[in-house]
């Protein structure tokens, strides 16, 4: 079991949650409720990480992160290191690749409060900021949280834009898929199958503890 | 016309409305609300009733007019004020109620009552759900309720904000027959406390009737026709208001004449001369609409001589008779140009009578029912 790539996967999985939940709230909510020119392109955009190869998205992250890109000029000079093959270059790659599955179910979430009970929280003379925290967010809750279970299931499960972007540099961006891989490609199939049950146990607990409180939630209205 | 049956629209006290806009959805709405009044908002499906009360709310923002509450303007399209719903200060009870699932019923009450400290509001709220009739069920969530529950619910929250107007959206549409009928009561009996002007939208004239002080005739979001309720439904201005207010009986005929000193104005129709209400408005030999409620069409028990000529008797054969429970929908044609009046009659009165079509009838259409109507 390799304790350190365990670690970096699940550090960079609540980095990627931690950024997506106030965006992916944000964005979801401003999905569902506006109407404007453009928003298909907009929802297409967001759902491109979907249906792209991992690799494609990993090269173009690559390249607009990399030492000759504006950005990646721009990080090295403020931060005295590149963006690509560090930890920081991973949570933006993994954030940008998780944005559908943060914003989608958060967008169905928002979508499915009526509009009268977002009226009558105007009307029960609710700021739009109370309104959120005291209505919208209590009743979007279980799909908020679907969003960041997949969010973070898919960033431990993540392999082909984190090998593209990170590489597998120990305790930097070497996360357990990758070490997996790494075990697999050296015959020690004995600590791939150990951290491959691992991470389906994981992920089975994770998924099912959401299922279970979505339908806790569900029972109560 | 509707300027001479309501008030100048610059009270200071109560709820006045003018709005306009021709899209997306026109609107030429003017109403005026005063305190402790219920005013009904009564139109059919897509006249507008709605997008009125939602302007009111600030739910919606009308292209053009004003909406003030005691003197204080809450939108004035030409001083570009349009206050947020959080700042009109109205309590409004949605269609479907639109209770907060999460929260139960005294954390919905609770909820609308941000002004107040906790204790103050558990009181007011425990007070707010005892006058609905509701104590005891304070903790049990919207889904645990019945629809009638909800509704008493969603009033007392309405009312937890002391609301300088409250807004009724057709309550009653989503509940069974003999529970609205409870509801009506207890809303009768609350609305004896209430101090605020209160907008009630409705499809059903009858409840309107039953609820409100005033109705108010919408049509293609262009208040028709406002005032008492019998008046409205026995009087309506115009051959639009009569058809809306579900008059079937609506004729043309002449104005032979008007008798200022027995008040009676003379209509001609069908080579019948009719008295009615004196309507000196109306020149003489004008062809002219009118209508009679079907409730002031009278069946003339047959072998009784008529009394005269007040009764306006008229004479017709029954052309359709149809069962509607407990009452049969009778249709009687008058003269051979295809007019024809249609009346209620109670199923056992039918059958003493042995009313059938093709039957030779007379009936007698009531001085006071008829009604002469202005052009649209």
């Amino acid at each position: 079991m390799d304790w350190m790539a365990l670690r970096l996967s699940l550090s960079l999985g609540a980095w990627t949650i931690a950024i997506l939940l106030p965006v992916g709230i944000v964005i979801g909510r401003w999905l569902a409720w506006r109407s404007f020119r453009g928003k298909g392109l907009v929802e297409s955009l967001l759902a491109l990480p979907l249906v792209l190869p991992p690799t494609v998205l990993g090269y173009y992250l690559l390249v607009s992160m990399g030492a000759r890109s504006p950005v990646g000029r721009w990080f090295e000079a403020a931060t005295g290191h590149g963006l690509v093959f560090s930890f920081t270059g991973l949570v933006i790659a993994s954030v940008l690749i998780n944005l559908p599955f943060a914003i989608q179910p958060m967008q169905r979430a928002f979508e499915a409060i009526p509009r009268d009970v977002r009226e009558a929280a105007a009307c029960c003379g609710m700021s739009p900021w109370r309104a959120m925290l005291r209505v919208e967010l209590p009743l979007a809750w279980p799909g908020i949280l679907t969003a960041l279970v997949l969010s973070f299931a898919h960033t431990l499960g993540e392999f082909g834009v984190v090998l593209m972007v990170g590489g597998s540099i120990p305790g930097e961006t070497k996360t357990i898929a990758i070490a997996i891989y790494d075990r697999v490609q050296a015959f020690d199939d004995h600590a791939a199958g150990v951290m491959s049950a691992f991470l389906l146990l994981f992920s089975l607990l994770t998924i099912g503890l959401s299922y279970v409180l979505t339908n806790r939630a569900r029972v109560i209205r | 016309m509707f300027l001479q049956t309501v008030p100048a629209l610059s009270a200071d006290t109560g709820l006045t409305v003018r709005l306009r806009q021709d899209a997306p959805i026109p609107l030429d709405a003017e109403l005026v609300c005063r305190p402790g009044e219920v005013l009904a908002l009564v139109g059919p499906s897509g006249s507008g009733k709605s997008t009125v009360l939602r302007s009111v709310a600030g739910l919606y923002q009308p292209g053009a007019g004003m909406v003030t509450c005691d003197g204080r303007a809450w939108f004035d399209a030409a001083r570009k004020v349009c206050l947020a719903p959080q700042r009109r200060e109205v309590g409004m009870v949605f269609q479907s109620y639109a209770l907060f699932p999460h929260m139960t019923a005294l954390g919905n009450v609770m909820a609308a009552m941000g002004h107040m400290t906790e204790t103050e509001r558990r009181k007011r709220a425990l007070d707010l759900l005892a006058k609905v009739h509701l104590d005891g069920l304070e903790d049990r969530y919207p889904a645990a309720l019945s629809g009638g529950q909800q509704q008493r619910v969603a009033v007392a929250r309405a009312l937890a904000r002391d609301p300088k107007v409250l807004l009724l959206d057709e309550p009653f549409s989503a509940v069974d027959r003999a529970t609205r009928q409870r509801l009506y009561v207890e809303l009768a009996e609350l609305r004896r406390e209430l101090k605020m002007p209160t907008l009630l939208v409705t499809h059903d004239l009858e409840e309107a009737a039953i609820l409100a002080d005033t109705l108010c005739i919408l049509h293609r979001g262009k208040t028709l026709q406002t005032g008492a309720p019998m008046d409205v439904k026995t009087r309506p201005d115009t051959v639009a208001v009569a058809r809306l207010v579900d008059i079937r009986n609506i004729f043309e005929g002449v104005v032979l004449g008007h008798d200022e000193g027995e008040g009676v104005t003379y209509l001609g129709w069908q080579g019948h001369t009719f008295s009615s209400r004196l309507r000196p408005e109306f020149p003489l030999s004008a062809k002219v609409s009118w209508c009679i409620p079907a409730s002031h069409v009278l069946l003339h028990p047959p072998n009784r001589p008529s009394r005269g000529d007040a009764e306006n008797p008229v004479e017709g054969v029954i052309t359709d008779m149809l069962a509607l429970g407990e009452t049969v929908r009778v249709e009687v044609a008058i003269g051979t140009c295809g007019a024809s009046i249609v009346m209620p009659v109670l199923l056992h009165v039918a059958q003493r009578n042995g009313l059938k079509p093709g039957a030779e009838v007379t009936l007698t259409l009531r001085a006071e029912g008829i009604h002469l109507l202005k052009e649209d």
